[in-house]
């Protein structure tokens, strides 16, 4: 792993998690929708705040493809935990949510979960790859 | 039944994530490392390649599909609960998928990081 990969790795977890709150702003201003207007879903990316959080989500996007061409996706998906714990912060401090010790407790056995993962390898072996190896394992990606 | 359009939004969230993810990690890895490829030949030339690659617009639809449902559930439920509890079970979903079709060597350490973030999102739901 290089710094370059642990910094898009990084670019995953924070673009996630920033795209994710502005998006929730936005959702918050428009109200409930319901199966009875779900149009409003399409007009929702035309609010300032949903369409932030699109644009961030993009960069997420982008960092995540890029990350999945060099990782497994049992990997990228766990190391960018942090998101979740970015979320409840911004949840609890911008949003003024309500987070529960219970749920305080869950998103820190999920981060547990996934930074068990990411002390691992980054891409494991394959013995019948739908793609060949040589697309994919460089030496320092190895095992 | 606000909850109830919660959760069912997740699931259809979970389904569609995890349909996404097998088909965009498919694409990539066939595309290859992205950093190298831009060094070598360009951003236009890896842009091409993403782009012609099958199972890349497959994995484009059904994220799509998952983002819709993601705006719907957060309209109706609280972002602590449903990006968490989606992404979390997306990330279990993603552990059985990534074994069975993308060849992943899903081990122990994988499992029993699978079996802690089932436990946080059980305890999420409480």
């Amino acid at each position: 792993m290089t710094f370059r990969k642990y910094l898009v790795l990084a670019g995953v977890a924070a673009f996630s998690s920033a795209g994710d709150s502005l998006l929730a702003r936005g959702m918050k201003d428009l109200g409930n929708v319901s199966l009875h207007n779900l149009s409003s879903l399409i007009l929702a990316i035309l609010d300032p705040w949903v369409a932030s959080g699109i644009l961030l989500l993009l960069a997420f996007f982008a960092s995540y493809m890029s990350a999945l061409s060099w990782a497994d996706l049992t990997y990228v998906l766990p190391a960018s935990s942090l998101g979740y714990v970015l979320v409840a912060l911004v949840a609890r401090f911008g949003f003024h949510e309500t987070i529960t010790p219970a749920r305080w407790l869950g998103i820190a056995l999920i981060t547990a979960g996934v930074g068990f993962v990411a002390a691992g390898p980054s891409l494991t072996a394959r013995k019948h790859a739908p793609v060949a190896a040589s697309d994919v394992i460089s030496p320092e990606a190895q095992p | 039944m606000k909850e109830l359009y919660t959760w069912a939004a997740i699931a259809v969230i979970v389904a569609a994530s995890t349909t996404g993810d097998v088909f965009l990690s498919h694409a990539m890895k066939k595309v290859g490392d992205v950093g190298e490829l831009w060094k070598r030949h360009g951003l236009l030339h890896v842009v091409g390649r993403i782009l012609g690659t099958p199972t890349f617009p497959l994995g484009l639809v059904a994220m799509a599909v998952a983002f819709y449902s993601l705006l719907f559930a957060l309209s109706w439920g609280d972002l602590s609960l449903v990006v968490p509890a989606s992404a979390s079970l997306t990330f279990v979903a993603n552990a059985f998928a990534a074994r069975i079709f993308l060849h992943e060597r899903v081990g122990k350490r994988r499992l029993l990081a699978a079996l802690l973030v089932a436990g946080g999102v059980a305890l999420m739901a409480v």
